[in-house]
């Protein structure tokens, strides 16, 4: 009993030793990966420690020095109210990263779990789901979620919801697809011949078989619900002022551009930099991890 | 070619399809916290509106009747070409979005010329000079170009080109001019993926065996390049490029806001702040209309570019 666990462990630590391996090999081989990685740990570090190493309060008003220059005391300046612009980007992280996280979540398991049900069940089921995903892509992701937060009044939270609601139908096509490949294979039909519980057949030989795509789109995801969620801020569906969201502080800073170039030009540049980041992290999974598959996702 | 029954098959599902699109962009509206009616008046006169001004505006735009009625009747004035009236400013919602959809069209258009004239000549040169200077900048710039938002590079544009160098205007639309920065700034990401696309496709063609045959003929690398292997190498860009109308016709809202530019996308954000329901669903119907016709268009055309191409067979 005791040696059954013990190689359990064994084996679970040698499969993360490789998969640790993996990520290594290609962060070594791939310096833009690398690049990708460290923006990507340098913005989550940031969000999540922001507020401890910015000196100013992201609300605080200083009238006295608005419109400031970059200098020694504002590294980008300040904006139309005096507020720092450095620790309003900082601030500004968390919201990004945080709706990015949670938006990507949501599509992800909603969209595994469509395509997993849809390509396994097959025949009518299969049907219905199908038309529901060409219903949902009928329409231009961003457009659909700009009117799903607008009709449901512009606020953050709605915001998350119409990004939520509307992406994760890229997910069920694609493990749709990985899962109807597979169960044709005859380690399947042997594994439901010898009578192996449904579940236990998801979690052994469908779900490990469509991680890869799952994830590789997920990372670029990411960087599309940021670019997303800053331009419906920006079109003010989403957070409103004075929340330092970039969308919205870009938003702001518009009718200042003649005086004070700083105000767009640093959320500009934050949500730039953090897309890139998950792009060329993406970009490096997929060479890695799943380098058959070309397609890009691109929309919302 | 193609089979019938694929045609029936595609024909049947494209139906179910449209109707689905129909209640979706019809039930949007009803997504509104609370009643309809009273949102749209509060929204309009900024107070709370009586209950008789209340009940005469759900009688004169129909929102007593039971939900399914008011499909019904929107869905039947839909196909005979009524879209409703604005309730705003009270003008036919088709006479709206007949003047908002050409100049959109233009701004897609040219960010489309914009793209296809840098990115088809970028993509080519990466893939001939494969691991170069050349290659390592484009994909470089590439990479920056789908980071890129749109709405920041408008700005960008706006703060060198109008009020530094003074050489386009800020905004509005107003001709050749006007149209310049939108179309770039919409353009680029679409540039940077198209880039990307040919290269990858060009250097996968570049390794068949049918230009291993036409080098080994003597043919310069000049005509192996152009005449033989950049024809089958744009056959997946055709698909990317429609298939990203709809990431064009996305980023067409936001630019049109960032130059304050007419088209459908100030059209539709405008009526999305002021609950301008019937406009919304006008325009959110044209642009699902557009998209899925783009669509089926871009999978005929690939099909006639690349007659290997069997449509149909194991999808069916």
């Amino acid at each position: 009993m005791i040696t059954a666990e013990s190689s359990r462990l064994e084996t679970i630590q040698r499969r993360l030793r490789t998969r640790i391996e993996i990520v290594m090999g290609m962060l070594r081989r791939n310096p833009l990966t690398l690049l990708g990685a460290l923006i990507v740990c340098f913005l989550g570090l940031l969000a999540v420690v922001g507020p401890v190493v910015t000196p100013y309060d992201p609300a605080a008003q200083d009238l006295p020095n608005r419109l400031q220059p970059p200098s020694l005391t504002h590294p980008l300046g300040t904006d139309q109210f005096g507020r720092d612009l450095l620790t309003r980007i900082v601030y500004g992280a968390r919201f990004s990263l945080g709706i990015g996280l949670t938006v990507t979540t949501i599509r992800v398991v909603v969209g595994t779990t469509v395509g997993l049900v849809s390509g396994y069940a097959g025949g009518w089921v299969d049907e219905v789901l199908m038309r529901l995903v060409d219903i949902q892509l009928a329409f231009p992701g961003l457009v659909l979620a700009l009117v799903v937060a607008g009709i449901l009044g512009p606020s953050l939270q709605n915001l998350l919801i119409a990004l939520a609601v509307v992406g994760w139908s890229t997910y069920a096509r694609v493990v749709r697809g990985s899962v109807l490949s597979i169960k044709e294979r005859r380690y399947v039909d042997a594994a439901r011949l010898v009578g192996t519980p449904r579940r236990r057949l998801f979690r052994r030989h469908l779900l490990p078989n469509v991680i890869s795509p799952v994830l590789v789109i997920a990372t670029l995801n990411l960087g599309t619900v940021v670019l997303a969620t800053a331009g419906l801020s920006f079109i003010g569906l989403g957070a409103q002022p004075p929340t330092p969201e970039w969308g919205t502080m870009l938003a702001g800073g518009r009718e200042y551009m003649r005086q004070a170039w700083w105000i767009v030009n640093a959320p500009g540049a934050a949500i730039m930099l953090t897309v890139l980041g998950f792009n060329l992290l993406g970009d490096g999974l997929r060479d890695t991890l799943d380098p058959r598959q070309q397609t890009r996702i691109e929309e919302v | 070619m193609i089979s019938r029954a694929y045609l029936l098959y595609r024909t049947a599902t494209s139906l179910v399809v449209l109707g689905g699109v129909s209640v979706l962009t019809f039930g949007l509206t009803f997504l509104t916290p609370g009643d309809p009616a009273r949102t749209v008046l509060r929204k309009q006169y900024g107070q709370t509106p009586s209950p008789t001004v209340v009940e005469a505006f759900r009688e004169k735009h129909g929102l007593d009747e039971p939900l399914v009625v008011q499909y019904v009747d929107w869905l039947i004035g839909v196909l005979q070409g009524d879209l409703g009236n604005s309730y705003i400013s009270g003008r036919p919602v088709v006479e709206l979005l007949a003047e908002a959809l050409p100049p959109t069209l233009q701004l897609s258009t040219a960010a489309l010329v914009v793209a296809l004239v840098v990115a088809v000549p970028a993509g080519v040169l990466s893939a001939v000079h494969q691991g170069g200077w050349i290659d390592t900048l484009s994909q470089l710039a590439a990479l920056i170009g789908v980071s890129m938002p749109n709405f920041w590079l408008g700005y960008l544009l706006i703060i060198l080109f109008s009020l530094q160098l003074s050489l386009f205007p800020v905004a509005g639309n107003d001709g050749f001019s006007h149209l310049v920065l939108p179309a770039v700034a919409l353009g680029t990401g679409m540039t940077a993926i198209i880039t990307r696309l040919v290269r990858m496709s060009l250097l996968e063609v570049l390794d068949e065996p049918y230009v291993k045959t036409a080098r080994s003929k003597g043919l310069s690398e000049r005509i192996v390049v152009y005449k033989h292997a950049l024809r089958n190498a744009l056959i997946p860009v055709v698909t990317i490029v429609g298939l990203q109308f709809g990431f064009l016709l996305s980023g067409a809202v936001v630019v049109e806001v960032v130059f304050q530019r007419p088209g459908l996308g100030v059209l539709l954000v405008d009526a999305v702040f002021a609950r301008n329901y019937p406009v919304v669903q006008g325009a959110v119907l044209l642009m699902a209309v557009l998209f899925v016709l783009t669509n089926a268009l871009v999978d005929l055309t690939y099909q006639y570019l690349d007659p290997r191409i069997q449509l149909g067979g194991s999808q069916v």
